[in-house]
């Protein structure tokens, strides 16, 4: 409705149209505007692929280390639970001296599960093991010691350890032991790795945000008597801003791609790598990948940050530019 | 309609480009504003489409006092008002058909109804033929016509035209102002902005003089043509 003059229909809203054609319409419109910028995006494309291809290089480094951090976490949280502490007895120990320090542990509260390997048990198994086979049986005496395998009931490193101390002190233990300091290390990384990369995702974020802005500006004053004559003859700022919004969103969908490819092209590239290492360590360690939710947070984000970098922009510089007239 | 009450304009530096403007254009009035180069044409019609704001007194379209605007609500108020610019500003990297369309989409037209206008304007100024050109391949006069269809396209009840002759021959100049009387006999108030002394006085209308910021006419031009 106009301003000036009560009862002057104006545009579209004055002609009788149904709700359901109206709310069709708005996004008919919404799809052909966005559309419309990806064809400007097209007529531009030097200045276009340098943006998308800074947004989808600053993505990536973000993303690779979430990753990294992610298959650390599994790497260190698969061993927590292995957490477990050898007890080496004393040679020449009496028999039943063992069995009353199995019974001991087996109803000691800070442990979970007592498992008793004698030294014929260990013989036997480092026989099939070995592939040394009957070679073995050449020896005078068994050298191996009896072992008692015990599983701490809280497997945290710091309590792991406690408990090992308080076992080694156990009169038949020759010693205990509890391979965990590069556990307790993998964990201090593993936690320093993801501050680490919530500042630099922090940086390289606002980076992108700064970058989309600055290309959105200088679309915005290129095109700098387009918006004149539209202000000219009464587009409203939102009018005019939404191109470039949609511009933003579109920045932020192709710059996510171009990190999602780049990602995987080296998680690719790394497998190989990966898979020789975990082989020599008979572990069945395989790399995790970015999951689909993952791939779909991460496009989120970069849309969310096209279109807040041409959001901040198109505020300040659209509205600055007003027409000097006939 | 539109109404000057007392008004001046002086630009930053404190030139006085207007002074003390008082006038009346009623509805469905034709009306020319004429005066020499730097006189203040300009300048008045941008007080009326809102580009500048006056230094002192009131513009009033409709008894609404423009002042009273505020920035958001100028879009709207430029709806209400055809401006055909001397020098055309048209957008010269879209067809003649985005350009006169472009009020419409603001506007939130679309389809069929768009399309029905575009083409209704560009026939009253005799360009249908050029829909689909570019403004770079028309002539001078051509463009300016593209102007005008886009200023009336949305059928604006009053109608600004700084220097619509400016580059035109005589001919043309004429059938240009044959197309303003056109709207203005189907109720449009129309302002024509013009250092065409010669044309204003053959057509006949009410003429606005302004010299120097003044206004020291207001009537029918006493210029006579030779016999
Ligand atoms: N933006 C401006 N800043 C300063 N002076 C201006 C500006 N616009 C116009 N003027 C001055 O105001 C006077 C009137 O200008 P204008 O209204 O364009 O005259 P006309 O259209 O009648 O030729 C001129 O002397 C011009 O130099
Ligand atoms: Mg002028």
């Amino acid at each position: 409705m106009s301003i000036l003059f009560t009862g002057r229909a104006t545009g579209a809203a004055a002609k009788k149209i149904s709700l359901l054609r109206r709310f069709i319409m708005f996004w008919l419109n919404h799809a052909r505007q966005a559309v419309a910028s990806l064809g400007e995006l097209w007529r531009t494309p030097s200045a276009s692929i340098l943006t998308i291809a800074v947004l989808g290089v600053s993505l990536t480094l973000p993303a690779t280390l979430h990753l990294l951090v992610k298959n650390m976490q599994q790497i260190s949280s698969s061993f927590t639970q292995a957490a477990e502490i050898s007890l080496y007895i004393r040679e020449q120990t009496p028999d039943n001296q063992v069995q009353s320090l199995v019974a001991i542990l087996q109803a000691d509260r800070d442990i979970s599960q007592v498992i008793f390997v004698s030294k014929q048990q260990a013989m036997t198994e480092f026989q099939e093991i070995s592939g040394f086979g009957a070679a073995l049986n050449y020896l005078d005496s068994n050298p191996l010691p009896d072992v008692i395998r015990v599983l701490p009931k809280n497997t945290a490193p710091e309590a792991a350890q406690l408990l090992l101390k308080r076992l080694s002190n156990e009169r038949i233990v020759d010693f205990a032991k509890l391979d965990i300091d590069w556990l307790t290390r993998l964990n201090a990384i593993v936690s320093m790795l993801q501050q680490a990369v919530a500042i630099i995702a922090l940086l390289l974020l606002s980076a992108v945000l700064l970058i989309v802005g600055n290309t959105i500006r200088l679309s915005i004053m290129n095109k700098k008597d387009e918006i004149e004559v539209m202000k000219l003859v009464g587009a409203t700022d939102a009018f005019i801003q939404r191109p470039f919004l949609y511009t933003g969103v579109w920045f932020g969908i192709f710059g996510g791609l171009l990190a999602f490819l780049v990602v995987e092209l080296m998680l690719w590239w790394l497998q190989g790598a990966i898979s020789n290492v975990t082989a020599l360590y008979q572990s069945d360690f395989s790399l995790m990948a970015m999951s689909f939710q993952e791939f779909i947070g991460l496009l989120i984000i970069a849309v969310l940050l096209g279109l807040a970098g041409s959001y901040l922009s198109v505020r300040r510089h659209i509205s600055a530019i007003e027409p000097t007239g006939p | 309609m539109l109404q000057f009450d007392q008004v001046s304009k002086s630009y930053p530096g404190g030139f006085v480009a207007l002074d003390r403007i008082s006038f009346r254009l009623e509805k469905g009035e034709m009306a020319f504003l004429t005066g020499h180069s730097g006189a203040g044409k300009s300048t008045l019609l941008k007080l009326i489409s809102l580009i500048e704001r006056p230094s002192a007194g009131r513009v009033l379209i409709n008894d609404i006092e423009l002042s009273r605007i505020k920035r958001s609500q100028i879009p709207f108020v430029r709806r209400d008002v055809g401006i055909i610019f001397q020098n055309h500003r048209l957008l010269m990297n879209h067809t003649v058909f985005d350009n006169v369309a472009l009020p419409l989409v603001i506007e939130g037209f679309t389809g069929k109804e768009m399309v029905k206008r575009v083409h209704a304007a560009l026939d009253k100024v005799g360009l249908l033929d050029k829909v689909r050109c570019l403004p770079a391949t028309l002539s001078g006069g051509e463009q300016q016509r593209v102007g005008i269809a886009r200023a009336v396209v949305n059928k604006p009840p009053l109608l600004l035209a700084d220097e619509p002759t400016g580059n035109l021959d005589p001919d043309l100049s004429k059938d240009t102002m044959r197309v303003f009387e056109a709207f203005n006999q189907v109720g449009v108030s129309v302002l024509v902005a013009t250092h065409d002394l010669g044309l204003v006085a053959r057509m006949k209308y009410r003429t606005l003089t302004l010299k120097h910021g003044r206004m020291i006419n207001d009537g029918l031009l006493q210029y006579q043509e030779p016999v």
